[in-house]
């Protein structure tokens, strides 16, 4: 007998508005990302894609609908699913005044884990993200690109099922962009789910297996990256990205 | 119990590298609490030890205007400086502008005579109310010149009033000294004998100056005592600026945003803030006595004498921390911006301060500001601080202020509470 996998992320008829707003955010939206993909969400500025985020990291919470991360409705068991996930923010999402230990022991002990577990954890990652030799010291006086590292060692650091990255590489150097890109790689071969959206569509080529492009809070394709580009007889991410989203600025609503 | 260790631990080195909020929760307070007595006790000192420089010009030639500058010298309070006769009121004035003199008093020509011409009229009349003859002559009813009392604009209304007072308690003296010759003259057609008069002079009802304290100190209270009490809640308090701004801090920067996604209540944070904030008004509170305790004496100032309660000191402070604290997040939670937390913290807590006695004291406010104070958790605060440091009373005799001052502060905690449900943070 087959077993049913459960989908990491299952996204039904979901409704949004932020308050106050006449404009609905997203109506109906209907997206499953199965477990251990790389998938990526991609769209214009104001399309709805840190929207679409939010609402499955319940840092929204929807009127409509239902969402749920491998299984588990979001809306009635938020804390619990909590667990489930990390979120890497675009924004570094630490404390400044902390060295990078600090923050992974605090945000470590927040994620649920215990003392011992928090320490192994942070070696490993501090070693992985090439940030050993500066463990102790404050993160306020670092580069751009170590920031960035500790801000994705932070998100993984309780082993998520599913990780969602906020532009995680956005203003870093060519090596960074390289340790992260291959970092998030071995973290899904782990079984990691990742969630990515980000303006930088080569990385994505080279990190997403399956993506949807959203524009004005609607799918307009979600399919695996090579099966788009041959519908649309295109060869890269961007030709198919203009092709699909057109090339008029599309944020211009306020 | 190891998220809340990992939490506190987080809150205290944020905490330790915010020197500007450290300097303004420590130095601040102890800088304000050590110039406001000292000033305090300077002025103290000023009416009661030093004497103020006082320029006397005597118009007069009579016994009765000696007698007054006498019964002035006798009240000690004023250094006299005598000018001759023939200085005119504008000479005497500029003499002021060049700060040789405060106050100045002139006595006008033919005081002397008219204080003796005055007493005179009473005698009579009271002797003819007894239904004595007496001398037929009738003497002049004019009224006495009235003394005149320059004062320098720098002296407060306060010292004025007190000036004056003492003025006239010796216009009194030499008008009843006057008097009583005058009568004893009518009535024996004899002077009246050196020993009487040293009796009026000398002999007055003694005043004993007690303090009403609970526990039956009799320690006059001084400026220390009323300050140190007034300035550790004022200190406490202004711990809003470092912990209000720092939650809005955490709620600006991305790690607000964290939080909320990790699988556990923000409810955690809001207690570590609140044990870490308290422990530091509590450090606070030790250092600002331990200054009054042992520096001021060092300094000149008096020494701070605690209450012989002292767990009920620390109880009072736990609470009045508690409150400060309590008052500090929820600035934190409502404010938008970090200079929206900094204002609104800063001039909330100076107005709550002059509306709760700190500055100002509340018997001194109009009526129409009595249910404004009761409003105050400093008024509350420094009730129940005065309670202990200046009655010398005991936990259970300032009950009564730690009940409303508890009530505010539970207040505020559902006002917070409302905020973060509000803002779907708990």
């Amino acid at each position: 007998m087959a077993v049913m996998s459960i989908a990491a992320v299952n996204i039904e008829n979901l409704g949004f508005t932020y308050p106050g707003q006449s404009n609905t955010c997203f109506a109906n939206l209907n997206l499953q990302i199965e477990a251990g993909e790389r998938f990526g969400i991609f769209g214009p500025n104001g399309a709805g894609k840190t929207t679409l985020m939010n609402c499955m990291t319940g840092l929204l919470s929807f009127q409509q609908g239902k969402l749920s991360l491998l299984g588990n409705d979001i809306a009635a068991h938020k804390k619990s699913t909590n667990k489930l996930f990390g979120f890497v923010p675009q924004d570094f999402s630490f404390y400044q005044e902390l060295s990078p230990a600090q923050n992974l022991e605090f945000f470590g002990a927040w994620s649920g884990l215990d003392r011992s577990i928090i320490k192994k954890r942070t070696t490993e990652l501090l070693e992985v993200l090439g940030l050993s030799d500066v463990s102790d010291k404050q993160v306020h006086k670092f580069s751009g690109g170590m920031k960035r590292r500790v801000n994705l060692a932070i998100g993984v650091i309780h082993n998520p099922r599913i990780l969602f990255l906020d532009e995680p590489t956005v203003g870093v150097d060519i090596q960074t962009r390289h340790a992260i890109i291959n970092y998030l790689k071995e973290l899904n071969n782990n079984g990691t789910t990742l969630i990515y959206t980000s303006h930088q569509l080569s990385e994505a080529e080279e990190l997403c297996n399956k993506i949807a492009l959203i524009e004005s809070g609607k799918i307009i394709a979600h399919n695996t990256l090579d099966n788009l580009l041959a519908e649309h007889k295109e060869d890269g991410l961007e030709g198919l990205y203009l092709n699909l989203t057109g090339k008029t600025y599309k944020d211009n609503n306020v | 119990m190891y998220k809340l260790w990992a939490t506190i631990k987080k809150d205290i080195i944020v905490l330790l590298r915010d020197k500007v909020g450290l300097m303004l929760m420590f130095t601040m307070p102890i800088v304000l609490a050590i110039v406001i007595t000292a000033i305090q006790n300077s002025t103290f000192e000023l009416v009661n030890n030093n004497k103020v420089p006082l320029l006397l010009c005597n118009r007069d030639t009579g016994d009765a205007s000696k007698q007054l500058i006498t019964a002035i010298n006798k009240i000690g309070m004023f250094d006299i400086k005598q000018v001759t006769e023939d200085q005119t009121d504008q000479q005497i004035i500029d003499r002021m502008h060049a700060k040789d003199a405060l106050v100045a008093v002139i006595i006008p020509k033919y005081f002397s005579a008219k204080i003796v011409s005055n007493a005179k009229n009473i005698s009579s009349t009271a002797l003819n109310d007894f239904g004595m003859q007496t001398d037929a002559t009738k003497n002049s009813t004019d009224s006495i010149d009235p003394l005149t009392l320059y004062y320098h604009p720098v002296l407060q209304q306060s010292y004025r009033l007190s000036i004056n007072s003492a003025l006239r308690s010796s216009l009194q003296l030499v008008q009843s000294k006057q008097i009583l010759k005058s009568l004893y003259f009518s009535l024996n057609q004899k002077e009246l004998p050196q020993s009487i008069e040293d009796q009026v002079v000398n002999e007055h009802v003694p005043i004993n100056e007690i303090s009403i304290s609970r526990d039956g100190n009799r320690n006059i209270p001084n400026a220390t005592q009323h300050n140190i009490p007034a300035w550790t809640i004022f200190a406490m308090f202004f711990i809003v600026i470092s912990l209000g701004s720092s939650i809005v801090r955490e709620k600006l920067n991305g790690s607000f945003v964290r939080l909320k996604t990790l699988p556990t209540n923000y409810l955690v944070a809001l207690i570590s803030k609140q044990l870490t904030y308290l422990l530091v008004t509590m450090i606070q509170a030790t250092c600002i006595f331990a200054i009054g305790i042992w520096l001021f004496p060092v300094i000149g100032l008096p020494k701070l004498n605690l209450p012989a309660d002292i767990f009920g000191l620390v109880i009072v402070l736990l609470i009045c921390g508690w409150c400060a604290v309590s008052f500090a997040i929820c600035v934190g939670v409502f404010a938008q911006t970090q200079e929206q937390a900094n204002g609104i913290g800063a001039v909330s807590v100076v107005l709550l301060a002059a509306i709760g006695g700190i500055l100002v004291p509340s018997f001194a406010m109009p009526n129409s500001f009595r249910l404004i104070i009761q409003l105050s958790p400093l008024h509350w605060a420094l009730e129940t601080f005065y309670g202990l440091f200046l009655e010398g009373g005991t936990l259970k005799d300032i009950l009564m202020n730690i009940v409303p001052l508890l009530t505010i502060t539970i207040l505020i905690q559902l006002i917070t509470l409302w905020g973060l449900k509000r803002k779907n943070l708990i």
